[in-house]
């Protein structure tokens, strides 16, 4: 076998000085984006992934839809499938957060964090490139929904500029939540317990809230849990953004509460997970 | 000659397991080191205190003059790493991975580029370069995630069990991928359970068992202080067997074994082939056919017996490590 390893490939080791460090700043976001494509390639080889990740929110709008949306009276005078949508958006980003638990404890078992750990990459950029690439996955899922229920009655309410609001107000929340599930998946380790790691919590919060039905409807002590638990905050912020003012117990007081918790979920979880991210093994 | 890697007085524990219990190492510049011992012995914990993937609790280490917790990140720069498993991403295609490798070690993408295409040459990948490494047997993810721990031009490269797992043949191309690598003058630390890995690769070796080095040396100087090699002959005629004996006692003074049942006769040798060919010869003008030669080599097993007085087997028993031939998660997860 002959030598052909010809490329000089020292890897640059920027100095302290102000150059240096804007060098090594500037990593945290090219990293980023390297990790990010490497996981968004996952979605393009493996097809299967994306199918199933839409298929079962479209089930749950046909089945609230047509099976239980006729038993279900929302206040106010909207049908109820532009009830439903802004919950099922929601519905959807947080479901797909639990790939994010599943992918990281992957990458934990198959030795791919230890590899990434092993190379000088910014620390944050491992994290950060999975979050991205389930938010962008996510773009295209809540574009699907909201497609699936314009075929079958939604409509926004509210003018372009607040629609484009309220996808991104989705996005980001799920964007939110997977620092939540990052931090679990490194804590499980385990892909087979991260499946179920990464579900059960989010399952509750999302039915004991105001996703498919009223919360008046519930019975005192859930309702207390469900006014106050934050997704309900951001279900009804995609509603007021999506419908306006005819948008049953919703106003833009839930906007500025949805951007709090959402900040406030970031500034746990994203120092939490690097932190967790940098001692697991 | 300068030290690459030194190793001082290094502790690691998880929770009661002690997995490092005072480990110190000097390993010279542009040699090999290995690293031998069974499972749960501490090797990866080792390997990766001095790779920053784990800070010590106690003791002090250095690759290159760098503390492994003070300067990690310039150490990540000169240092490259396949794990005990090969982790390579299985949807990537392998130049894919090359890639990827390279832009995190900030090669710039049309650098990362030349690279991998240089990599894949020399790690024979070319063909499959364009096929996701799912496809591809355990040997050229092997290859594949050898080629990733060289896509920083390393000047230090850990191996954690670079051939567990592999088939013989197999196991034979990757010595020779490692054997050229070192010609290049890399300095080498790798991991093993095979006496005659740690033997045909390194220029010293390190025997550790639960956290602590038990012997060190050179492969030589390691053999004849743990056990020789052993001569193993079956003759065509039962019968001439005392025949046989006393030829084998007329060339060595060692204890020879018998089993008259199977006509096998042991005899524990210190310089093998000009022993052979002497017993050969004598056999042969005492008119003493033979069915069966082999020169064995002293195993870990014998290694450990005559160190600890225990077999490495009854050891690793007792730990929650991999058995060497179970299968690899990599593998595992493919139907995942
Ligand atoms: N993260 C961890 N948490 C708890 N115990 C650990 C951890 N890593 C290693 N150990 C324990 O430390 C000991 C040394 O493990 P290590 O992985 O270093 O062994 P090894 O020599 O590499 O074994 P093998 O040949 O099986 O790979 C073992 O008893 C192992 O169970
Ligand atoms: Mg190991």
């Amino acid at each position: 076998m002959t030598t052909v390893l010809k490329t000089e490939a020292s890897p640059p080791r920027p100095g302290t000085d102000l150059a240096g460090r804007l060098q090594r700043f500037s990593w945290n976001f090219t990293d980023t984006f390297v990790v990010a494509r490497r996981n968004l390639i996952r979605y393009v080889r493996l097809p299967q992934l994306l199918v199933f990740s839409t298929i079962q929110p479209i089930m749950f709008v046909l089945l609230f839809a047509y099976v239980f949306g006729g038993a279900i009276t929302v206040p106010g005078n909207i049908d109820y499938i532009n009830y439903l949508i802004p919950g099922i958006m929601i519905q959807t980003v947080l479901f797909g957060a639990s790939q994010t638990t599943v992918g990281l404890a992957e990458d934990l078992s198959q030795g791919m964090i230890d590899r990434f750990r092993s190379l000088p990459m910014a620390r944050s950029a491992v994290l950060a490139g999975r979050t991205l690439a389930d938010s962008i996955r996510n773009v295209f899922v809540v574009l699907l929904m909201v497609g699936v229920g314009y075929l079958i009655g939604f409509s926004f309410q509210n003018g372009l500029p607040a629609a484009i609001a309220a996808i991104l107000i989705v996005v980001a929340f799920g964007h939110a939540f997977s620092w939540i599930s990052a931090f679990l998946g490194l804590i499980t380790k385990d892909p087979e317990a991260a499946q179920v790691a990464g579900f059960v919590w989010i399952f509750p919060l999302v039915f004991a809230s105001s996703a498919f039905v009223p919360v008046e409807t519930m019975p005192d002590w859930l309702q207390a849990f469900a006014e106050v638990q934050p997704i309900s905050r951001t279900i009804n912020a995609a509603r007021y953004l999506t419908l306006g003012d005819a948008a049953p117990g919703a106003s833009m007081t839930d906007v500025w509460l949805t951007l709090v918790w959402m900040a406030g979920i970031m500034a746990v979880f994203v120092p939490l997970s690097i932190w967790q991210y940098r001692r697991s093994t | 000659m300068t030290e690459a890697i030194i190793v001082e007085e290094v502790h690691k524990r998880f929770g009661d397991v002690h997995a490092l219990a005072g480990v110190s190492l000097s390993i010279p510049e542009q040699t090999v080191f290995a690293l031998l011992g069974p499972n749960g012995a501490g090797k990866t914990t080792l390997v990766n205190v001095l790779t920053t993937l784990l800070f010590p609790d106690a003791g002090h280490a250095s690759v290159l003059g760098l503390d492994v917790v003070n300067d990690r990140q310039h150490l990540r720069n000169v240092i490259g790493l396949a794990g005990q498993y090969a982790a390579v991403d299985q949807y990537l295609t392998g130049r894919e991975n090359l890639i990827m490798v390279g832009e995190l070690y900030h090669l710039g993408r049309a650098t990362a580029r030349k690279r991998a295409d240089e990599l894949l040459v020399r790690f024979s990948l070319v063909d499959a370069a364009d096929r996701p490494a799912k496809t591809y047997s355990g040997g050229m993810r092997h290859r594949l995630d050898l080629a990733a721990s060289l896509v920083g031009n390393p000047k230090v490269l850990f191996l954690d069990e670079p051939t567990t797992g592999l088939d013989p043949r197999t196991r034979l191309d990757m010595w020779n991928l490692i054997r050229e690598l070192v010609r290049e003058g890399t300095t080498l630390m790798l991991t093993t359970q095979y006496l005659e890995e740690a033997d045909e690769l390194a220029d010293q070796i390190a025997v550790i068992d639960e956290g602590r080095i038990i012997a060190e040396g050179t492969a030589d100087a390691l053999k004849s202080q743990i056990g020789k090699d052993v001569l193993e002959l079956r003759i065509e005629d039962n019968g001439r067997l005392s025949d046989a004996a006393a030829v084998l006692r007329s060339v060595s003074s060692e204890e020879l074994q018998t089993e008259p049942e199977t006509g096998r006769l042991f005899l524990p040798v210190t310089n093998g082939a000009s022993t052979v060919i002497d017993v050969v010869r004598r056999l042969d003008s005492a008119a003493i056919d033979l069915a069966e030669l082999s020169l064995r080599r002293p195993s870990l097993d014998d290694v450990f017996l005559s160190l600890t007085g225990r077999r490495a087997q009854e050891h690793a028993n007792g730990q929650t490590g991999h058995p060497a031939d179970q299968p690899q998660p990599a593998a595992r997860s493919e139907t995942a």
